[in-house]
């Protein structure tokens, strides 16, 4: 711990309200063995002048000893074990702490090494700002892309790239601006936001643009790293809208009293707010915020606190109180991205206990869908996670996980895994939402029944070969009216069909599903499932849905197969699908009252190959089922045939 | 206060180390809050070498009475028996017997699954990668190899029956954030850490008080009055004192800033041999 003020000395109450008042920021450094990473920290603490005088005495016959550059070796400030002494390596975590006048820092000091993925991640877990090392003479490296990558998987927003050891280039600036383009370049692909990266020309070694801006740079206008630490706004990360409150423990010290005790995540609590008990959904107030020092007006992010409710419910350890109108994902079934830490590899089945802020549940890892290559920043196929691995992964709880996305809220997305024979932690992860459930797999050891009546029977007897024909289209664009009169033709033809249609379908066995991609995506699975069934059954399944999405209607297909799988783009200018809307949902989308209308709030993706494309403005009714019987008719599908269409 | 509710729902038998220092008065003073309006859970655990300064005796006497805490103070008996003393059997082998091995008698008598103490990572090398929830085994052996990461807010407290957790809260105080919250909420603390004249003795360039009629002078040595004060309590033998005339709280906070030494400098027992924290925290000291 260091200081320095001239406050101190003059006024040290002054001082101690001036400190009193200070931000705290958490920052990561990190870059390969190296990079000079260790000798950056040590540069800061020592030209700041916040090194203690016996520190400094065992730096110097420590440099001595076990010294690698010649002189003050300010790296074996930050190396703190002495295996990683003897090694020369960090192999940790090392946690450092000072303040300036404008601010208190932590530091978190993480390895390079490619192994060591699992402690950049445990020091990234509690950082708002990454310093993030480059070396000048080799550029943008394949750890620099790694370690952006975990810095912003693990959604730190604030990023200094220090293109580091400038000395060595000759302070050439041409040198810096090619790394400073190919990084901006790189953190684009990757999709970070350029206004929270801050790149610029450094040398630890010597101390230029650490402390101290360069005078050997002065084509440099930028702040020194210190400067720009100290002055960088990190408060927008903070959600101060939607209410998390996780319980950590129920305070019932006699009869009377019965509170939660916990830390608000996000959001804001006053006496009288409506909340919402997440688990059992029962809503109440507020009443008080009980504290050591008396009660709270009100709440902010971070702050602990005991709140009592206005009615007697049921909440206990690892419940939510959350806010009526920002409800969290529920379900068994969740997506994942993991960090794999443990020596021993984890593979689909094997069971672990999932540790999140809603408490203790069993887990296991149900399907693996992809592994990280961090070297090339794409996945590969494995069938099972070794240490330090990061894999986009499906997970099964046997207690319903409450939730939000990792990106919307670290502290209600997060979990680390367990094991459960030794206890240690073995995973980390980021929940990126419910599984869908494309994705989700059945329960092992089940099995369909099989029909004792053939395809070609059912054939023979019906007439027809079945098929789905699916009507894809943005509202308006006649999907309902042509599927049912593409019925009543069938049926007049002696054809038997099944109309599954959209809406009708949330009416009952999509009732559960709102408007979202992710749960159109579902709805439109049902639809799916039922319209093979149909096929099953030999009949013809018509469905008229939006399905605005191709990835969507290609595992539709692909459920269907592609043989039987008949796709008709409805289409029509927008005045006209505008005039023919009854529900009114385009006039309310225009009022911001919906906020999913493919085509208007949300993307529709038209079919690039559909089997027909027809314009509904310029067709009546009559011709565009015409066109589409036509199409059955020629492709066999209306004939009883000899089997296959 | 989270960490303190986390061990609390976590574990089965928690306990508080209590050194009678500044550290734990912060430690005690946050765990009130934690459970306020309920009393602190736990027990608070002593180590008791019988060479502990009288005014941090009296201290933790009056604190315990005062707060209603359930304090249990341990003394290794076997140790005290022998007559171990840090005068004539070196402070390595009388702080392993009297500290390290009563502590872990204490934890183990008590069946304690976890143990609080007031531990910084500011304050020495080897505690700069120290976990919030340190492992440690059977035998109270800390593994620097075999801790578990720590991710956001998620402490994982899970251990079988005989291995335990030691927890540090403060771990991300620094020692202003000490002082400064003492000032701020008006924490008592022991007087020894103002200045006030009291008999000691140089040796080494270390003030070491002469708090009892113990004390072993070496020949020719006589204590005198001088204006001292401490910045870390320990065993009185074992702890120097600084020159001061800090008599108030800011003043003591001034000192520590405008200081160019480290706080564990004082401390005798940091210096026997390089690395030697990470020795003993292997062997199972806090």
């Amino acid at each position: 711990m260091a200081h320095a003020s001239s406050l101190i000395a003059t006024d040290i109450e002054a001082y101690l309200a001036e400190h009193e008042r200070k931000d705290l920021l958490r920052l990561l450094t990190c870059g390969s063995v190296d990079d000079g990473k260790s000798t950056l920290i040590g540069r800061l603490l020592h030209d700041s002048h916040l090194i203690y005088e016996d520190h400094l005495a065992a730096l110097e016959s420590d440099s001595v000893t076990s010294g690698t550059t010649g002189g003050l070796d300010l790296a074996l400030l930050m190396d703190g074990l002495k295996a990683e002494r003897e090694q020369g390596i960090t192999i940790d975590v090392a946690w450092r702490y000072f303040s300036t006048a404008r601010r208190k820092f932590i530091i978190a000091d993480t390895p390079g090494h490619v192994q060591y993925t699992r402690n950049m991640v445990t020091g990234a877990s509690n950082c708002q700002l990454a310093v993030l090392l480059v070396d000048a003479r080799k550029g943008v490296q394949e750890q620099t892309r790694r370690h952006s990558f975990l810095v912003h998987l693990l959604g730190i927003g604030h990023l200094v790239v220090a293109v580091n050891k400038m000395d060595l280039v000759d302070w050439d600036e041409a040198a810096f601006r090619r790394i400073e383009a190919d990084y901006l370049k790189f953190a684009s692909r990757l999709g970070i936001d350029a206004a929270g990266v801050y790149v610029l020309p450094m040398s630890a070694l010597t101390g230029d643009n650490v402390v101290d801006a360069s005078t050997n740079m002065g084509w440099f206008d930028g702040l020194p790293l210190m400067e720009y630490l100290e002055t960088v706004d990190v408060t927008a990360q903070v959600d101060v809208d939607t209410l998390r409150f996780p319980v950590q423990l129920v305070a019932r010290p006699d009869h009377q009293f019965r509170g939660f005790a916990g830390t608000l995540a996000s959001g804001s609590l006053r006496p009288g707010d409506p909340i919402v008990v997440a688990t059992s959904g029962i809503t109440t107030r507020v009443d008080r915020l009980v504290t050591f020092d008396g009660d709270l007006d009100v709440a902010t992010p971070g702050m602990s606190v005991t709140v009592t409710l206005a009615d007697e419910v049921d909440v206990s350890r690892g419940d939510l109180l959350i806010g009526p109108e920002h409800r969290l994902l529920r379900g068994h079934d969740v997506d994942a991205m993991v960090v794999w830490m443990s020596p021993q590899p984890a593979s689909p089945g094997r069971q672990y206990l999932l540790q999140s802020v809603g408490g203790i549940s069993n887990a296991s890892i149900r399907t693996i869908h992809g592994v990280i290559d961090l070297a090339e920043l794409d996945e590969v196929d494995r069938d099972r996670l070794e240490l330090n691995d990061i894999a986009r992964c499906s997970i099964t709880v046997d207690r319903e996980l409450l939730f939000d996305r990792y990106q919307d809220n670290p502290t209600t997305g997060s979990f680390i895994l367990v094991d459960r024979m030794t206890n240690v932690t073995v995973g980390a992860g980021m929940l990126t939402g419910l599984t869908s459930g494309w994705e989700r797999r059945p329960e092992a050891g089940l099995q369909a029944q099989p029909s004792h009546v053939t395809e070609a029977e059912r054939s023979a007897r019906l007439g027809q070969q079945p098929c789905t024909i699916v009507l894809t289209g943005m509202t308006g664009s006649g999907k309902s009216t042509t599927a049912r009169a593409l019925e009543r033709r069938l049926f007049d033809r002696g054809k038997t069909a099944l109309r599954l249609d959209g809406e009708s379908l949330r009416l009952g066995i999509s009732r559960d599903l709102g408007f979202t991609a992710a749960e159109r995506s579902e709805h439109l699975r049902r639809a799916a499932e039922v319209a093979q069934l149909a096929n099953q059954q030999g009949l013809i399944a018509i469905v008229a849905v939006q399905a605005p999405a191709a990835d969507v209607r290609g595992r539709i297909r692909e459920l269907i197969g592609p043989d039987r799988y008949l796709e008709i783009f409805l289409d029509a200018p927008e005045d006209v699908r505008r005039q023919r809307d009854q529900h009114g949902l385009y006039a309310a989308a225009d009022r911001g009252d919906i906020e999913h209308l493919p085509g208007v709030t949300a993307p529709y993706e038209p079919p690039q190959h559909p089997d027909l494309h027809l314009d509904t403005a310029t067709r009546s009714v009559e011709e565009t089922v015409a066109t589409i019987v036509e199409l059955l008719s020629g492709r066999g599908f209306l004939n009883a045939g000899d089997g296959a269409p | 206060m989270f960490v303190f509710r986390e061990v609390v729902a976590q574990c089965e038998r928690p306990v508080m180390l209590y050194s009678v220092g500044k550290d734990s008065s912060v430690l005690l003073h946050v765990a009130r809050k934690a459970f306020y309006p309920g009393p602190v859970p736990f027990p608070l655990l002593h180590v008791d070498t019988t060479w502990k300064f009288r005014e941090m005796i009296a201290f933790r006497d009056r604190i315990a009475d005062e707060m209603g805490l359930d304090l249990i103070v341990h003394t290794n008996q076997e140790g005290a028996a022998s007559g171990i003393n840090p005068f004539e059997h070196g402070s390595a082998n009388y702080t392993d017997v009297m500290k390290t091995q009563a502590l872990k008698q204490a934890l183990s008598d008590g069946g304690f699954d976890a143990a609080f103490g007031g531990a910084r990572r500011d304050e020495e090398k080897s505690r700069a990668k120290e976990r919030v929830f340190s492992f440690r085994d059977r035998h109270h052996r800390w593994d620097p190899k075999n801790q578990r990461p720590e991710l956001w807010s998620l402490y994982n407290g899970r251990v079988h029956s005989g291995e335990s957790m030691r927890v540090f809260p403060l771990s991300n105080w620094t020692e202003l954030d000490i002082w400064q919250y003492i000032w701020l909420e008006d924490i008592p603390i022991v007087p020894l850490y103002l200045s006030a004249p009291r008999p000691v003795v140089e040796r080494d360039g270390v003030l070491i008080m002469v708090d009892d009629d113990r004390f072993k002078f070496s020949p020719g040595e006589v204590a005198e009055q001088r204006w001292v004060r401490f910045r870390t309590l320990g065993c009185y033998p074992l702890t120097g004192a600084v020159e001061s005339r800090a008599t108030t709280l800011p003043e003591v906070i001034q000192e520590m800033l405008l200081a160019t030494r480290s706080e564990r400098e004082g401390r005798v027992i940091d210096y026997d041999q390089s690395g030697s924290m990470e020795q003993k925290k292997r062997e199972g000291y806090f």
